[in-house]
């Protein structure tokens, strides 16, 4: 029964984004493209920090390297662009799993500044190899092109996009399944209970970090062929501090929670300004003597963005168990098909 | 070998100088993080984004309301003191119980909303910030040496001269001390703990404060100004053994003269590659001595 309503849940929610680019505006359906871009960077953020407990502030980084290798192999070296995709996540993948290492010595807070430090410096190292990068001008992709006569290119994109996403939700599923994500898991929850069960924190932390920096590759090599053209400045820090906090806020480990993390990932910039229109009208209605605000104005969405930010961590529920107990109860809701009927022991 | 040829002494001594104000302020900045980090077990990712906001503040009493430096620098102070003190008790002790994964991403909630706020009021474009020390060198035995380095350098180590004072010789610092070492002792023998870490975000902010007023000069101010010297804060926190006040001092200025140096005879670093190279020396020593320079390794018990 349950994997009965499973399939029909899954099998509708695909239909949904099947048929959601007929029902919009083109702008609208590149919009959603990158909602689905945003999905494959979280669920690799979400095997790392979600099932593995390993803090990730750097995950735009990672997507920079998989833009840059989508940009420079389809425009210097004429590889045609949706090639270059696995090749994008595997370079990312390799560099995750290398930053693995030292990551390895590093817990909590050092592994959240060693990462932030990733996010802040790839795009200085970016701007600073001119010679591959095209330094802080970048590079300038082809116009996408739609092979199919019936689809625009934005609508091609979508549809490329979603289905490497789709693709990659049943690779994580598989990924996650049995010993390899119990251990995962285990690391996440007692690195000590870990060890003791002779599981290699060193094998599984580096593990983590390869696949999801894998994911994010892709989604930066998609990315790239997206937004046709990578700069330095494409993949900023705020992008790695927005990934993390989609993630929390949508809720780790579940689908719908990735689905819901990277539209806000991808709207809330657009929209956060429009956020405080109601507020105010609300303000001034009930006499408070609030002034109208421009909301594009700069700085205003990322104030309003912050501060929901800080009201969904003040809200949430289980505040004191954090981010981790919460993104396990949900992931064990999801992941662990094997044993539906686990309960949390409850003191 | 073109360094060789081009090395000339006095230049060298006045990158060391440049080096040891770029080190002052990554030191000072640190040392605010290092000061939350001992009272309330926070890395303080918003510590570099309050010291811009204060700065932002510091540049409109300049220029919007008539005042001359040195006053504006005190005011400024003043405000980014009580500005810490409100962020401790309005924000952050509704995490006092979070896991450390909540109070990173709530002080990264923090470190949006003031580059939102200084974007909104002030506008992110750059601005020339003139700062109190003249761009007139000083002439000692045939090196000029830059006023404004000197002056960067002699403010920070006052301040945290003073402030290291104010721990070691005020009750009000001992009860601080105290608060942060043993809680609950503390709380037995009446020392309002609560405040006391609200006491310790303010001095930490007023310390950023001065590090964003002093470097604010050099990078120009903006609502980025900050994030960079960050970085080499939390290196510089980091290499000291995130505990160690002095650690962090020390660590700033070796980070500072080393990137300087760096930077003025490898070929290959230039100004963009300052900061990778920091990131490995950092990622190297926490690889060798995982607890800092001057840290303590701790030791647990299994």
């Amino acid at each position: 029964m349950r994997i009965a309503l499973r399939v029909v849940g899954y099998g509708l929610l695909a239909a949904a984004i099947v048929l959601l680019p007929f029902t919009l505006g083109e702008f609208r359906v590149t919009q959603f493209t990158y909602v689905g871009v945003f999905a494959i960077a979280l669920m690799g953020l979400s095997i790392l920090t979600g099932i593995t407990g390993q803090i990730s502030l750097g995950h735009g980084g990672f997507m920079a390297v998989g833009a840059y290798v989508t940009a420079i192999l389809s425009v210097n070296h004429d590889v045609p662009d949706l090639l270059t995709i696995p090749l994008g996540g595997l370079v990312a993948g390799v560099v995750g799993f290398l930053f693995g290492f030292p990551a390895l010595r590093l817990a909590g807070v050092y592994l959240a500044l060693a990462t932030f430090a990733l996010a802040v410096i790839v795009p200085s190292v970016a701007s600073a190899a001119g010679s591959f990068t095209g330094g802080t001008a970048g590079i300038l992709l082809d116009l996408p092109t739609s092979p199919i006569g019936r689809l625009t290119p934005d609508k091609w994109l979508y549809f490329v996009t979603w289905g490497i996403a789709a693709a990659l939700f049943v690779l994580a599923l598989i990924f996650l399944r049995g010993k390899r994500g119990r251990a995962l898991r285990a690391v996440r929850e007692s690195e000590l209970a870990a060890v003791s069960s002779g599981i290699s924190l060193a094998n599984y932390k580096t593990l983590a970090f390869g696949v999801s920096a894998f994911y994010a590759g892709i989604a930066g090599s998609l990315y790239a062929i997206l937004n046709f053209i990578v700069t330095p400045g494409t993949f900023p820090v705020t992008l790695s501090i927005l990934l993390l906090a989609g993630l929390v806020i949508g809720g780790a480990g579940s689908l719908l929670g990735v689905l819901a993390g990277a539209a806000f990932v991808e709207f809330l910039p657009l929209y956060a300004g429009d956020v405080l229109r109601p507020v105010i009208n609300a303000g001034q209605r009930l006499g408070f003597p609030v002034n109208d605000v421009d909301p594009t104005t700069p700085g205003v969405p990322s104030v309003v963005y912050g501060a929901i930010l800080l009201i969904v961590l003040i809200a949430m529920p289980n505040g004191a168990a954090g981010l981790v107990r919460r993104v396990g109860a949900l992931t064990k809701q999801v992941y662990s098909r094997q044993n539906p009927s686990e309960s949390r022991v409850t003191p | 070998m073109g360094m060789l040829v081009a090395f000339a002494w006095s230049e060298f001594f006045q990158q060391v100088v440049f080096g040891l104000a770029q080190g002052a302020v990554y030191g000072s900045l640190g040392l605010a993080i290092v000061l939350i980090y001992r009272t309330t077990r926070i890395v303080n990712f918003a510590q570099g984004e309050m010291a811009m906001f204060t700065t932002f503040i510091c540049w409109s009493l300049t220029t919007n309301h008539g005042m001359s430096f040195w006053p504006a620098f005190f005011v400024t102070l003043g405000i980014a003191f009580l500005l810490g003190v409100g962020i401790e008790r309005v924000v952050i002790r509704q995490f006092e119980h979070a896991s450390h994964l909540t109070v990173i991403l709530v002080t990264i909630a923090l470190f949006v909303i003031f580059n939102g706020l200084a974007g909104w009021i002030w506008s992110p474009e750059q601005r020339a910030f003139l700062g109190p020390f003249s761009a007139k060198p000083f002439n000692i035995g045939g090196v000029a040496i830059s006023r404004q380095d000197v002056g960067v350098i002699v403010v920070t180590l006052m301040s945290v001269i003073l402030l290291w004072a104010f721990f070691r010789f005020t009750k009000l610092g001992l009860a601080m001390r105290a608060a942060a070492i043993g809680p609950d002792p503390s709380r037995l023998l009446g020392v309002r703990v609560g405040w006391m870490y609200a006491l310790g975000w303010g001095f930490a902010a007023a310390l950023g404060a001065v590090s964003g007023m002093m470097v604010a000069p050099i990078v120009f101010l903006s609502p980025t100004m900050m994030q960079a010297v960050l970085i080499y804060a939390f290196a510089a926190a980091v290499l000291g053994g995130i505990e160690s006040p002095v650690g962090a001092m020390v660590g700033g200025l070796m980070l500072g003269v080393g990137t300087t140096l760096l930077g003025a005879y490898v070929d290959f670093v230039t100004g963009e590659l300052e900061l990778p190279v920091a990131f490995t020396v950092l990622v190297l020593v926490l690889l060798f001595r995982p607890a800092g320079l001057f840290g303590r390794v701790v030791v647990r018990r299994v």
